[in-house]
C-alpha cells in the first residue's frame, strides 16, 4: 500500500504539472460548453464523457509536447524553473514521449468519434505546438494570435460535434476565446517582463511598451465581452442568462477602463483574474441554460 | 481580508446573479432594467472586492456605486407600485445621482456629504419602507416585506460606507470592513427572499 500511494504521489509531482490543469481545465470547459450549447441531448453521457476525454488528452498532449520544447526557456525563468523538466525530475525524452502519445491518443479518439470534431482538434494542437509554439513564440511578440487561435479551437470542436458543421455561433464563441488569450497571457508578460526578457522572449511589452500592452488587454478584453454575449444571443440563451453576461460585461469594461486611465500592476492583475472568472462564468452559463 | 469575508463576497455574487437570472422575469420592462442595475453592481461590486480586497474601496467611484444600488432598487419598486410618483421620483434620482457625482468632484465637501445623505437616505427609506407597508396592507404577499428588510440593512451599509468615503466616518474604517460583507449578504439574501414572494 505504502508503495503504491509513493507512485500515486510520484505521478502527480512528476507528470501531472506537465499538463497545466488550470488551463487544460479551462479549455476543456470551453469545449463541453461549445457541445452542450448545440441543444444536443446533453444526457447522452457516453457522448459527453467522450468529449471531456478527448479533448483532455488532445490538449494535456500539447501542452507537454510544449514543456518539452520550451524545457531551455522555462530553466532560465524564474516562473517555470520549478517545472519538471528543468528540475530533471524527468527526461525530455520521457516527456516528448508522454507528451506525443496523449496527443495522438486524443486527436485518435476524436476523429473516431467524427471527421470533423477531430479534425479541428488536431487544428488546435497544430496551431498550439508548430506553429505557436515551435515557429513564432521566439520569434515575434504577435505569436499570441496563433496560442489564441489554438485555445478558441476546443470550445469550436464541441459545437461543431454537436451541430454536425462550423457555424456563425461556433466561430463566434472561437473569436470570443481567441481575444480573451491576450489579457491572460499579456498580463503574465508584463507581470514577468524581466524573465521574459532574460528567456529572450519577445512579448508585447518588450516591443510596444507597457502602455500599447494595457490598451492592447483592456480593447481585447471589452472585444472578448462582445463576441462572449453575441454567441450567447446566437445560441438563444434565456433573457436571464443575456442579462448576467451584459452584467459581467460592465464589470469588465470598468477594469479594462481602469487600467487604461489609472494604471497599475494590482488593477491589471485583478482584469486578469476577472476575465477568466468572466469567461468560466459564461460557459458554466451555457451550460446550466441548456440543462 | 479574511478567507470568511471572500466567502460571503462570493455568495453575494452568487444570490445576486441568481435574481438577475431568475428572480425578476415577468415583471414590467422598466422594474427589470431597475433591478438589474442595482444587483448587477451588487455582483460588480462583490466580484471586484473578492478580487482586489477592501482597496477597491478606495476608488471615487465607489460613492456613486453605493448609491446607485438603493436607488435603483427604489426607482424598480416606485414604477411597479407607485407609478404616480414616478416621472417626480425618477428624475429625483437621476438629479440626485448627478449632483453627487459633481460635488464628489468638484463641489464643496460639506455639501457633497449633505446630498448623498438625502438621495441615500430617500432611496434607504422608499427601498425599507414600502415593501412593508405592501406587505401590511395585503398589496402583495407577507413575504415581500423581507425586500423592506434587506432594504434596511443594506441602507446601514451604503450609510457608513458613503459616510466613512465623505471623511465623517460613523464607525472606524476597520469595522465597517469587518461588516460590510456580512451586510451584502444578509441584504442580498433578504432581497432574493422578498422578491420570491413576487
Amino acid at each position: 500500500m505504502p508503495n503504491l500511494q509513493t507512485s500515486i504521489s510520484n505521478l502527480k509531482s512528476k507528470y501531472w504539472p506537465l499538463t497545466k490543469p488550470l488551463q487544460t481545465g479551462l479549455l476543456l470547459a470551453t469545449g463541453l460548453a461549445g457541445y452542450m450549447s448545440a441543444r444536443c441531448p446533453v444526457f447522452n453521457m457516453g457522448t459527453v464523457l467522450s468529449v471531456a476525454g478527448s479533448l483532455f488528452l488532445a490538449i494535456s498532449g500539447s501542452t507537454t509536447v510544449n514543456m518539452w520544447y520550451d524545457r531551455d526557456i522555462d530553466a532560465r525563468m524564474n516562473r517555470t524553473c520549478w517545472r519538471p523538466l528543468p528540475t530533471r525530475k524527468i527526461t525530455p525524452r520521457e516527456a516528448l514521449i508522454l507528451g506525443l502519445a496523449l496527443s495522438a491518443l486524443g486527436v485518435g479518439w476524436a476523429l473516431a468519434m467524427d471527421w470533423l470534431y477531430g479534425l479541428i482538434v488536431f487544428a488546435g494542437l497544430y496551431f498550439d505546438v508548430a506553429i505557436y509554439t515551435i515557429w513564432l513564440k521566439r520569434r515575434s511578440a504577435w505569436s499570441i494570435v496563433c496560442g489564441g487561435i489554438s485555445g478558441g479551437m476546443p470550445v469550436l470542436a464541441g459545437r461543431a460535434l454537436g451541430v454536425g458543421y462550423i457555424d456563425w455561433v461556433g466561430a463566434t464563441l472561437a473569436l470570443a476565446i481567441l481575444l480573451w488569450i491576450p489579457t491572460h497571457i499579456l498580463t503574465f508578460a508584463m507581470k514577468y517582463h524581466a524573465d521574459y526578457q532574460k528567456a529572450n522572449i519577445p512579448t508585447f511589452p518588450s516591443h510596444y511598451g507597457f502602455r500599447a500592452t494595457r490598451l492592447t488587454i483592456a480593447i481585447s478584453s471589452v472585444l472578448a465581452a462582445i463576441a462572449m454575449a453575441a454567441a450567447a444571443y446566437g445560441i438563444g440563451m434565456a433573457w436571464g442568462y443575456l442579462r448576467l453576461i451584459g452584467v459581467l460585461s460592465v464589470g469588465m469594461l470598468s477594469l479594462a477602463i481602469a487600467i487604461s486611465v489609472r494604471p497599475s500592476e494590482r488593477v491589471n492583475f485583478g482584469l486578469f483574474k476577472y476575465a477568466s472568472l468572466f469567461m468560466l462564468s459564461a460557459m458554466l452559463m451555457i451550460v446550466l441554460d441548456v440543462l | 481580508m479574511k478567507p470568511l469575508h471572500r466567502i460571503f463576497l462570493l455568495l453575494t455574487a452568487l444570490l445576486a446573479s441568481y435574481q438577475v437570472v431568475q428572480g425578476i422575469d415577468g415583471l414590467e420592462r422598466m422594474a427589470i432594467a431597475c433591478y438589474t442595475i442595482a444587483f448587477g453592481m451588487l455582483i460588480v461590486a462583490s466580484l471586484l472586492m473578492m478580487i482586489l480586497g477592501f482597496e477597491v474601496l478606495d476608488s471615487p467611484l465607489v460613492v456613486i456605486s453605493s448609491t446607485l444600488i438603493p436607488a435603483s432598487l427604489a426607482l424598480g419598486l416606485v414604477s411597479e407600485y407607485l407609478d404616480v410618483i414616478l416621472i417626480p421620483y425618477g428624475i429625483f434620482i437621476v438629479a440626485g445621482m448627478l449632483v453627487i457625482l459633481i460635488t464628489r468632484l468638484a463641489g464643496p465637501q460639506k455639501l457633497a456629504v449633505i446630498v448623498l445623505a438625502v438621495v441615500h437616505g430617500v432611496a434607504g427609506l422608499a427601498i425599507f419602507a414600502l415593501p412593508i407597508i405592501l406587505a401590511l396592507r395585503g398589496d402583495t404577499k407577507g413575504g415581500f416585506a423581507w425586500v423592506g428588510i434587506g432594504g434596511g440593512l443594506i441602507g446601514i451599509g451604503g450609510l457608513l460606507l458613503s459616510f466613512l468615503k465623505g471623511g465623517r466616518p460613523i464607525l472606524p474604517r476597520e469595522t465597517i470592513l469587518t461588516v460590510l460583507p456580512s451586510l451584502l449578504l444578509l441584504s442580498t439574501a433578504a432581497f432574493v427572499a422578498g422578491f420570491a414572494y413576487l
